[in-house]
């Protein structure tokens, strides 16, 4: 029978591997990891104390007016901004959402400044793209929660293993849009820019992400709003912020102040969203 | 003198994957066909050989897959060429690293696209610094130069525009002023009028025409325009199937197609826009001014069933004709001097004038239209009918030539 033929293969312990390979990256390159934990958590409170240094009525117009701006000057975005910060403000989340704002910020930041590049070396190698490809789409599909795992041994827990986790979740959408935005650049472009003798790098510069922006732009929004989903779910290892609130509640069963929290998340969400598309486009 | 710029020497692009085999059937004479059908591979250009002379605008002309774009772009090495040898001033361009290469990109050949290729993140003046400004050029003087190229065109007024706020032919102007900012000594034109309205594009003929009286740049050209072709191109390369199969001026292609596929490529070309009086025109019967007298004069349009005639020198200058009637008068009077009743109303046309531009001569005219070289030398005549007739001419004629 073929179910006792396949029986025969013994068991391969992949699990066992997986185990055995984070164990010993983590005592083996502890002085690494232990350098960027406390090196990142103490740059990321300095953040949260620096945005909570702000006076919360200046901190709301300040992104009222950033909303008018990129709003295109119309004011459905602005009157929004205004009221959600109003009601974060008035449920007591201001504190939590200042935390979010930070582990977002972070991880945003260094997803873009790791996926632009990577985004651009697939654009210009086949064997780059060949290689990185699925790795991408395991960095994808991979349950989230997965990567809180290693995150824990490497990092213990708390704001930097939620930002590690939240970077290799969020990452993807910026590689690929670079990826494809300096893809889809003409020929013809391609061809005047080099018919006047441009270097490699001119020709990247000057031509290709220029014209790639719009598409990089909408990777780097898709980045964003993965980020914030994911800093939700680091709140399980103890990543402060909305996320802890929203976690807090579900382990006590608690349907309102998840909701509060919840909502708090959308309306943060949403302000994230509509600014970042309404600068992308009145960039062109 | 001429000099010659730019030369290709078997010159050959293949595409796909068994480049070397393709290549070696290439060398043996097989058919592009044959070729795709053996190896998968396509031959773009199959050993291509001209010359470009100093300050000519020299044509590609083919139908689309002929290779003339193959072939532009290999001439900067846009695309790699798979053999042979593009000499620029004698220099090989095929056989330059990447520095090299540049430099010449830079300093020695521009390009003009057909889409434009203007880049649409860029103002109209920051598009024309370009070339410069890859160059290194410090920003006061590439803008100087931006703006006196797109002054010349008359476009400064837009410089601070973005493309796509120009039309197609004003954009297209400033992709030349552009390719002209940095000074090239060599156009490379790829179908640059193609994508213009045909008003518009007659426009910017005649202004590259304009340009080239004073720039003399070595121009390539490509187009699959045969009447673009034979307006601006001092000659002209037919290619078909990457192959170059006929070189020569517009006047030799037309007049002589060198094999069949040429041949069918000009038959529907207006006619009248090519040819000229010396190709319709027909021997004249003259009558030499000192030694024929009105005797003679008579003797001889009896014979020939003439009403008149044409008189000239001893040196073949047209002096004017005699007709019958005066002749006949001046038997009776008994004059010996033809010079008494020569009229000099006859019009007469420099031999290189258009067909077309004979009809309002002819049209206005009783007499027939004399052909006359620079000197005023009598080379032939055109009557209404042979004006009619060439338009006409079936192509399976033998080409009109009376000389």
């Amino acid at each position: 029978m073929n179910s006792s033929i396949l029986d025969q293969i013994p068991r391969l312990p992949v699990s066992e591997w997986m185990s055995d390979i984070i164990t010993w990256l983590t005592q083996n390159l502890s002085w690494f990891f232990g350098a960027i934990r406390d090196g990142g958590a103490w740059l990321m409170d300095g953040i949260t104390d620096l945005l909570l240094f702000i006076p919360p009525v200046l901190f709301i117009l300040l992104l009222v007016a950033l909303a008018f701006f990129a709003g295109r000057k119309k004011f459905g975005l602005p009157v929004f901004t205004l009221l959600g910060l109003l009601y974060i403000h008035n449920q007591g989340l201001w504190e939590p959402l200042m935390y979010t704002i930070t582990l977002v910020l972070v991880a945003s930041l260094l997803s873009i400044l790791i996926g632009v590049p990577v985004g651009i070396w697939m654009a210009k190698s086949r064997t780059a793209n060949w290689i990185i490809t699925p790795i991408l789409d395991f960095m994808q599909t991979m349950p989230a929660f997965v990567y809180l795992i290693p995150a824990v041994a490497f990092f213990g827990i708390g704001m930097v293993p939620g930002v590690f986790s939240a970077v290799i979740f969020a990452l993807p959408p910026t590689v690929r849009f670079t990826n494809l935005g300096i893809r889809q650049v003409p020929d013809e472009m391609i061809e005047a820019s080099e018919s006047f003798g441009s270097t490699g790098s001119q020709r990247l510069f000057k031509v290709e992400l220029p014209l790639a922006k719009p598409t990089i732009m909408a990777g780097i929004n898709q980045t964003v709003l993965l980020a914030l989903s994911m800093v939700v779910i680091a709140s399980m290892i103890g990543a402060p912020g909305l996320g802890e609130r929203v976690i807090n509640a579900l382990q006590r069963a608690q349907v309102g102040p998840g909701f509060v929290a919840g909502f708090a998340l959308v309306v943060l969400a949403i302000i994230l969203d509509r600014v970042l598309q309404g600068f992308n486009k009145s960039d062109n | 003198m001429l000099t010659t710029k730019v030369e290709i020497q078997n010159l050959t692009k293949i595409f796909g994957k068994k480049e070397r085999q393709a290549l070696e059937l290439v060398k043996k004479g097989h058919s592009k066909e044959d070729i795709l059908e053996k190896t998968g591979a396509t031959v773009g250009v199959n050993k291509a050989s001209f010359k470009v002379e100093q300050g000519e605008i020299f044509v590609i002309m083919g139908l689309s897959g002929s290779g003339k774009s193959t072939l532009v772009r290999m001439l900067n090495r846009l695309i790699e060429p798979t053999e042979g040898n593009i000499l620029i001033d004698g220099d090989d361009i095929a056989k330059m690293d990447k520095e090299q290469l540049r430099k010449v990109r830079r300093e020695k050949v521009s390009m003009v696209f057909q889409n434009f290729g203007l880049f649409p993140h860029r103002t109209i003046l920051e598009n024309t610094e370009y070339g410069l400004e890859v160059q290194g050029v410090d920003k006061a003087e590439r803008q100087e130069k931006a703006e006196r190229a797109l002054d010349n065109a008359g476009l400064l007024p837009y410089k601070d525009q973005r493309p796509n706020q120009l039309s197609g032919g004003m954009q297209q102007r400033v992709g030349l002023a552009r390719a002209l900012a940095n000074d090239p000594e060599i156009l490379l034109m790829d179908e640059a009028f193609s994508a213009l309205d045909p008003l518009i594009r007659r426009d910017m003929q005649d202004e590259l025409l304009e340009m080239q009286d004073t720039m003399h740049k070595t121009i390539i050209f490509i187009t699959h325009d045969l009447n673009e072709s034979l307006r601006i191109g001092d000659r002209i390369a037919i290619m078909k199937d990457g192959e170059v199969v006929q070189v020569g001026t517009g006047e030799e292609i037309l007049t002589n197609p060198a094999n069949e596929y040429v041949e069918r490529f000009v038959e529907d070309v207006d006619r009248s826009k090519v040819l000229t009086a010396e190709n319709i025109m027909e021997r004249p019967q003259t009558l030499r001014i000192k030694q024929s007298g009105p005797r003679v004069a008579m003797q001889r349009m009896k014979a020939d069933n003439l009403s008149s005639m044409l008189v000239v020198d001893k040196d073949h200058v047209l002096k004017g004709y005699v007709t019958d009637e005066d002749i006949l008068e001046a038997v009776k009077q008994d004059k010996k001097d033809l010079q008494e009743i020569v009229r000099t109303d006859i019009p007469k046309v420099h031999k290189e004038t258009l067909i077309h531009e004979l009809y309002d001569v002819i049209h206005n005219s009783q007499t027939p239209v004399a052909i006359v070289d620079g000197e005023d030398k009598l080379l032939g005549i055109v009557v209404r009918g042979l004006v009619l007739g060439a338009l006409v001419k079936d192509r399976e004629e033998e080409p009109v030539d009376e000389q």
